[in-house]
């Protein structure tokens, strides 16, 4: 079983803070949907508000088309895991996953055979009578999904659980957290500012800024085709340049920059008028050897080659002195340009994107 | 040790030890050893004191044991609950009346202890998870005030306040909701102005352990409780209650101590009906003069209520390094 989720123009305020502005989006059953965005965003709030911790202050919460208004915590069908986990110390492991069961009351052998089947789910069989602070902290993991899945949840929300864990230990469980939700196909809202997780996990993402969506969308349009600016800039690199359109015409147009006019594609709801920048990823641009009458070219200096491995970043001042960057895929045939040489960068035009430039912009690049 | 010298010099450092070992052996052990002592020998006229006479015997401590007098024990009826419908006859019992003293101190002191309790659980909570931290410093300020006046001074406005014609009886009369004045400290088989007492006495002493407790649970179990369907009981009793088991324990041990060697309160706002074991030991030194079984009777007390504590401890699963904390 699993439940679609529907918030209607939520708004949740904090005296006069605004955490959440007008929020509606809507999640299918048995999703595996993340909320993105920057600490302070209103995210977490937003999860607090389908748990049920909080009520909002305007607008509806649905779980599987039911109005949760004046309906608590506990009595939604719901199961959090939370940041720090929670799980209760002074319980056993098996107590801890069957707290849920305890409550409904199921009687004790049911619940420790209950118990022990959900550790085997989540591979973590034989720690039942052992206490939380005897586990590591990837088993203790393992434990608070067990204990959430115990209750048969319809709806799983993660509060960013994966972020007390070291790196190699967060990619392992990210394969592990797909793969219980494919299993149990329980609609699951992931919480996370990490946009590695919420890219490589969701089946749909929602970047969210200042308490509003920016953009719902499946991973790969929020990378290729960003809404704006802020989700462009929060969503991996950019090569950002200020200017303004000259022409436009059916999509496409001419941006206008101290460094040069650009030919270049044209983002959602961008006219002659919007305020907006321009937005070249590090990968998409090349470095002009072979077509030298490229449309657009920016003449650099090379800085700095940092040679990672499977590629290379390397990075550029052009002549108004602002700092470019290029990632080159390792080619040992065809090495990137030594730092100090003069050369051309060029980028495709359907890879330069203007982006409407709002308020969200300035937000990204002060964090 | 050597950290202490390195911190603050040789000179201080003995000096604060010295002074330290000075007041824990002069001043406490020392006097203490000395009563001990004292409450093993007869209490004689002062020409016989080192004379044949004044050898160790058990006789200060079975005092306790002696002396049996009839004693209309107070059992639940119309005299004790006005109008209620439990009507017991009078049960009489010939028991030594120190013997029985002791039990009922015992007694009170627990349900002074499980009352407190009752009332700090709840203030606490609101304190640590519910108000807003903001308006905590000036709570703390208003619960801590009456803690600045003498405990002498609040019993006696207690007593004042209690006695027949005082202002609580005048209040309730004038509102019409009593026809007649009442004595207050006469209920309860005569403990209720003391059990009053004792609660207002010591309610902070509950209080502090049980907000600190409190405060270092962390709010997402809570949560985590309530998420995963618990309703308010269980959420208490599995997680809020078991976390906060140590400050309770350390709370309700202090409480009952208190309770059971305060002399104070049970003399100022006593009934006829009740007596304390304090005022018997009382009684012992500064009545008869007799020290030695004052002695003996305060070491009794001391013992048993540490065995009390003890048992509690055990049976409730609390270690004695919990309460530390």
């Amino acid at each position: 079983m699993s439940a679609s989720v529907e918030l209607r123009s939520v708004t949740m305020d904090f005296g006069k803070y605004r955490a959440v502005d007008n929020v509606s989006v809507k999640i299918n059953p048995g999703e595996f949907f993340s909320f993105l965005g920057p600490s302070g965003c209103g995210k977490t709030t937003i999860l607090r508000m389908v748990s049920g911790f909080i009520e909002p202050t305007a607008g509806q919460v649905l779980i599987g088309d039911q109005d949760m208004r004046g309906i608590g915590p506990n009595k939604r069908p719901t199961a959090m895991i939370f940041q720090n986990l929670a799980l209760f110390p002074l319980m056993t492991v098996w107590e801890n996953i069957s707290f849920g069961l305890e409550v409904r009351g199921v009687d004790k052998t049911t619940r420790r055979a209950k118990a022990e089947e959900l550790l085997k789910l989540v591979e973590l069989p034989g720690v039942a009578d052992r206490f939380p602070s005897q586990l590591s902290g990837g088993q203790r993991q393992r434990v608070a999904i067990a204990r959430a899945l115990a209750v048969e949840p319809q709806l799983m929300l993660l509060d960013e659980p994966l972020s007390a864990l070291d790196l190699k230990l967060r990619q392992h469980m990210r394969a592990e957290l797909r793969a219980i939700q494919k299993r149990t196909n329980v609609t699951f809202i992931y919480i996370t500012h990490d946009q590695g997780e919420a890219l490589a996990m969701s089946d749909r993402v929602a970047v969210m800024s200042r308490g509003q969506i920016q953009q719902v969308d499946v991973p790969q349009k929020i990378y290729n085709t960003p809404a704006n600016g802020f989700v462009a800039s929060f969503v991996g690199e950019n090569n950002k340049f200020t200017g303004e359109l000259t022409s436009v015409s059916d999509g496409a147009g001419k941006f206008k920059t101290d460094v040069g006019e650009f030919t270049v594609t044209l983002g959602q709801g961008v006219s002659k008028e919007s305020k907006c920048r321009l937005y070249v990823r590090p990968e998409h641009i090349g470095f002009a050897g072979k077509s030298k009458s490229h449309v657009n070219a920016i003449p650099v200096t090379v800085e700095d080659v940092s040679f990672e491995g499977n590629f290379a970043v390397v990075l550029m001042r052009d002549k108004a002195g602002r700092r470019r960057s290029a990632e080159v895929r390792n080619d040992p045939m065809n090495p990137p340009p030594q730092p100090g040489t003069s050369t051309t960068i060029t980028f495709d035009p359907d890879k330069a994107l203007v982006l409407l430039d709002s308020e969200a912009v300035a937000y990204a690049e002060r964090d | 040790m050597t950290d202490l010298i390195q911190r603050y010099g040789r000179g201080l450092s003995w000096l604060s030890i010295g002074l330290t070992a000075f007041w824990l052996l002069a001043l406490v052990i020392l006097p203490y050893l000395g009563l001990f002592e004292q409450s093993f020998r007869p209490y004689l006229p002062v020409d016989e004191i080192g004379g044949p006479n004044d050898h160790y015997t058990l006789h200060n401590y079975m005092a306790l044991f002696s002396n049996p007098q009839d004693i209309t024990l107070c059992l639940p009826g119309k005299d004790t609950i006005p109008g209620s419908p439990i009507y017991l006859p009078d049960l009489v019992v010939n028991w030594p009346i120190h013997l029985y003293i002791f039990i009922l101190t015992i007694v009170y002191s627990s349900v002074v202890t499980l009352i407190v309790l009752m009332l700090c659980y709840p203030i606490a909570y609101c304190m640590a998870k519910v108000m807003d931290p903001r308006s905590l410093p000036t709570f703390f300020l208003l619960l801590v005030i009456p803690l600045w006046v003498s405990e002498l001074m609040r019993s006696f406005s207690w007593y004042i306040i209690l006695s027949l014609n005082g202002p609580l009886s005048t209040l309730l009369m004038d509102l019409g909701i009593l026809s007649a004045p009442v004595r207050w400290t006469w209920g309860l088989c005569g403990y209720s102005g003391i059990m009053v007492g004792l609660i207002y006495t010591y309610v902070l002493f509950m209080l502090f352990p049980v907000y600190n407790a409190m405060t270092s649970l962390d709010s997402n179990q809570i949560e985590a409780a309530e998420d995963l369907g618990a309703g308010w009981i269980r959420k208490h009793w599995r997680v809020i209650i078991p976390h906060c088991k140590p400050g309770i324990a350390s709370g309700s041990v202090t409480v009952f101590m208190l309770a059971a060697s305060s002399l104070l309160v049970p003399s100022l706002l006593a009934s006829p009906k009740s007596r304390w074991f304090t005022e018997v030991i009382q009684q012992w030194m500064f009545e008869s003069h007799d020290w030695n079984s004052g002695a003996a009777y305060a070491f009794l007390l001391l013992v048993v209520c540490t065995i009390f504590v003890t048992v509690m401890m055990k049976l409730f699963k609390v270690g004695l390094s919990d309460i530390a904390k």
